[in-house]
């Protein structure tokens, strides 16, 4: 008997239910599709003349036999047939299970949710995308570990953030898409139509009275439905691993990987917050205030959209579905294996330069004890002065040539120190994804290593 | 007179709310403007301004979910003794035997969801630009708000004293021990230093004053349970008045201008 089986009779159940709960799904939006969508056009082969709501209808029917399959299969998991093959499941893992794929990969969806977005606000693609993503889910509960981890009851709201997450940011691009076509017809807004003064009882205090009720029921019902986690009694001789932080924290953790924890604990947490706060003071753009628009505030929302999803959220779900023992980089379907071993052979920027070999030829390699000035204090600072350097140049350098050349229309409507402050901001926000790259291509562990301060960049 | 008219005209329902039932127009104004907890309201607001698809209902959820984690954390402090001998017992109690143990299940289900709607309520903010002047001081307010939420959700970690919470606890505050010149092992503390002995050890450092101790002991759990039940909600709750007065002092909810 497998210890570790993939498919067991209760799962067998539950997803019979959640298969059953996408044909309904699928019903509903195939009577839709009937209504609306109409026919295909005469000269699509073999389709001509059809309804499109046929293709919903097929997939409904699909749907409604894999969970009565499932229902019915209940009694025999070990030989049940609806299930992800390995030939799938390994090269997901084998390819995927990386930080540099991962990244890399969130960086172009985000790209392609911006570019693309007038095509995926359409209601068949979003409705689409919803069904793929919910059948994955489905297929994906099907493996053990993956249940495992995504499946633990503290994870459970973070796979519903992402699906509610996705939904709003659905509803803003739709919106902001209309608003940006009627700017350019002359039409008004969206947000100005239809809109008179109504009294706040009952219109607004029956909205809030609903949504309490239904609020109440839910978290009474997830509540009943899943148990709050509660392990062993604390002991502090036993550490777990891998130890995590409280998941909302877990894209702070994340950037331990990358960085000390004085500047991935403190410092960047500081400076997200107080840019967080910042904010209104360097969005000198007046438009775009109290209605949902893209291209009046483009550059505002693709920064704070890029902050909020590959820089947060994608690190969220990194730390907490792929992040295992010895903080190891571990596949959606792969065995958390305590033995896994990841080579890191990290090298301070330090000994790149003085080995470089024209300049150990000239100096002798890496200056040591009090070689310089006959002075401990001296020779440390002139061996990591390459880092030095790059660093001011980074912070103090950059912000004003980027004012003069690329950012100058920002500069000059900014003013000087709003500029500065908000030219300081965006580098640090680059400064992540920076050392992120730096590690992956050149094994880069620190720009400025002095452990002897504790002063690691 | 039907009896829902004989209530309502009783003297005893007449001196609790101070209006008649909204019924017609004018009293559907005089309820607003006099009953406590609509007062918060206006009289009257722009249809799209309270549009569903627009506002997303994320700041009402919020505070919603607030009142929830305060009902339900009052009720848990009855059954819950935040020391060594009996944290982790009173929580094991409340999830095999007390009967309204569902109470920790729905505060902890809860907190999860307040911090997700709190990031989802700056989001809502932030892509209609609901910032921008004359309510940029509501918005550092509101941030403000999201860091009490997580270090509130943060304290409550450790209270079931159980493998998880330490140790996420130990993770956490293992960043304090960093601090650039106020942590033991942080970047310059060297040079807060007098007569050659260090003012910053791991005995007085950032570290310590969080943990009340070195180690993730008795002490911090003490001391995460006032700032968890009494110091945060406190604060929080005086943010979150200020935060409400100042919608309606800086125009009222987002629309457009």
């Amino acid at each position: 008997m497998n210890p570790h089986p993939d498919l067991t009779s209760s799962v067998l159940h539950g997803l019979g239910w959640f298969y059953l709960i996408l044909f309904v799904m699928n019903l509903w939006w195939t009577a839709r599709s009937y209504k609306l969508d109409g026919e295909f056009s005469k000269d699509t082969p073999i389709l001509g003349g059809v309804p499109v709501a046929t293709i919903w209808a097929v997939l409904s029917a699909i749907l409604l036999m894999v969970s009565a399959a499932h229902f019915t299969g209940t009694s025999s998991p070990d030989t049940f047939l609806i299930r992800l093959p390995e030939w799938f499941k390994n090269p997901v893992d084998a390819f995927f299970a990386d930080p540099k794929i991962y990244f890399a990969g969130s960086l172009v969806l985000f790209w392609a949710m911006i570019q693309f977005r007038e095509w995926w606000i359409k209601d068949t693609v979003a409705w689409s995308l919803l069904q793929g993503s919910l059948i994955f889910l489905a297929l994906s509960m099907s493996d053990y570990d993956f249940r495992q981890i995504v499946g633990k009851p503290d994870n459970v709201p973070i796979v519903a953030m992402l699906f509610i997450v996705s939904f709003l940011t659905w509803i803003y691009f739709r919106r902001a898409c209309d608003n940006d076509r009627r700017i350019e017809e002359g039409r008004p807004l969206f947000e100005q139509e239809n809109n008179e003064k109504v009294l706040v009882w009952p219109d607004l205090v029956y909205t809030e009275l609903i949504c309490m009720v239904l609020l109440t029921v839910v978290l009474v019902f997830w509540g009943i439905a899943l148990k709050a986690p509660l392990e062993e009694p604390a002991s502090s001789v036993k550490t777990p691993n891998p130890s995590k932080a409280p998941w909302y924290f877990l894209g702070l953790q994340e950037m331990l990987v990358y960085f000390d924890p004085w500047l991935a604990g403190v410092v960047l947490p500081g400076i997200i917050l107080g840019g967080l706060m910042a904010i209104p003071y360097i969005d000198f753009n007046k438009t775009g205030n109290g209605y949902y628009v893209f291209k009046e505030r483009a550059f505002a929302v693709t920064t704070f959209l890029f902050g909020f999803f590959p820089l947060w959220i994608a690190l969220i779900v990194l730390g907490t579905f792929l992040r295992g023992p010895n903080w190891n980089f571990y596949g959606i379907y792969e065995v958390w294996d305590v033995h896994k071993v990841e080579a890191a052979n990290n090298v301070n920027l330090s000994e790149f330069f003085w080995g470089f070999p024209g300049i150990s030829a000239i100096y002798g390699g890496m200056p040591k004890g009090d070689a310089f000035l006959g002075s401990p204090v001296a020779t440390m600072l002139l061996r990591e002065s390459p880092g030095i350097v790059l660093i001011f140049l980074y912070f103090a350098v950059l912000p004003p040539i980027l004012g003069l050349t690329v950012l100058r229309k920002y500069f000059v409507k900014m003013g000087i120190f709003r500029f500065l402050v908000f030219s300081n901001l965006a580098l640090w926000m680059a400064v992540l994804p920076i050392k992120m790259v730096l590690r992956w291509a050149f094994s880069l562990k620190y720009i400025v290593g002095i452990p002897e301060w504790f002063f690691n960049i | 007179m039907s009896v829902g008219e004989y209530i309502r005209n009783s003297q005893i329902w007449k001196s609790i709310f101070r209006h008649p039932a909204p019924t017609d127009r004018r009293n559907r104004v005089v309820v607003m403007l006099t009953n406590f907890f609509l007062h918060l309201h206006p009289v009257s607001i722009k249809q799209q301004g309270i549009a569903l698809s627009y506002t997303w209902c994320m700041g009402g959820i919020t505070f919603f979910l607030f009142l929830v984690e305060a009902l339900t954390g009052v009720l848990l402090m009855f059954y819950y003794r935040p020391t060594l001998e009996w944290a982790f017992y009173d929580i094991q109690a409340l999830r095999d035997v007390q009967t309204l143990g569902i109470m920790r299940e729905i505060h902890r289900w809860g907190a999860h969801a307040m911090v997700i709607t709190v990031w989802l309520h700056m989001y809502r903010v932030f892509l209609t630009g609901s910032y921008k002047p004359p309510r940029e001081f509501n918005w550092v307010v509101g941030v403000l708000l999201l860091v009490l939420t997580l270090l509130l959700s943060f304290t409550g970690y450790l209270l079931p004293w159980d493998q998880l919470a330490i140790w996420a606890i130990t993770v956490g505050s293992n960043m304090a021990r960093a601090h650039p010149f106020l942590g033991g092992e942080g970047p310059g503390f060297q040079i807060l230093n007098m007569g050659g002995y260090d003012l910053i050890t791991n005995a007085s450092d950032a570290k310590f004053l969080l943990l009340g101790g070195r180690f993730v002991g008795e002490a911090t759990l003490n001391r995460f349970y006032i700032l968890h039940c009494v110091a945060i909600p406190i604060v929080v709750a005086g943010l979150i008045a200020i935060h409400f007065w100042r919608v309606r002092k800086d125009g009222g909810i987002s629309q457009p201008l």
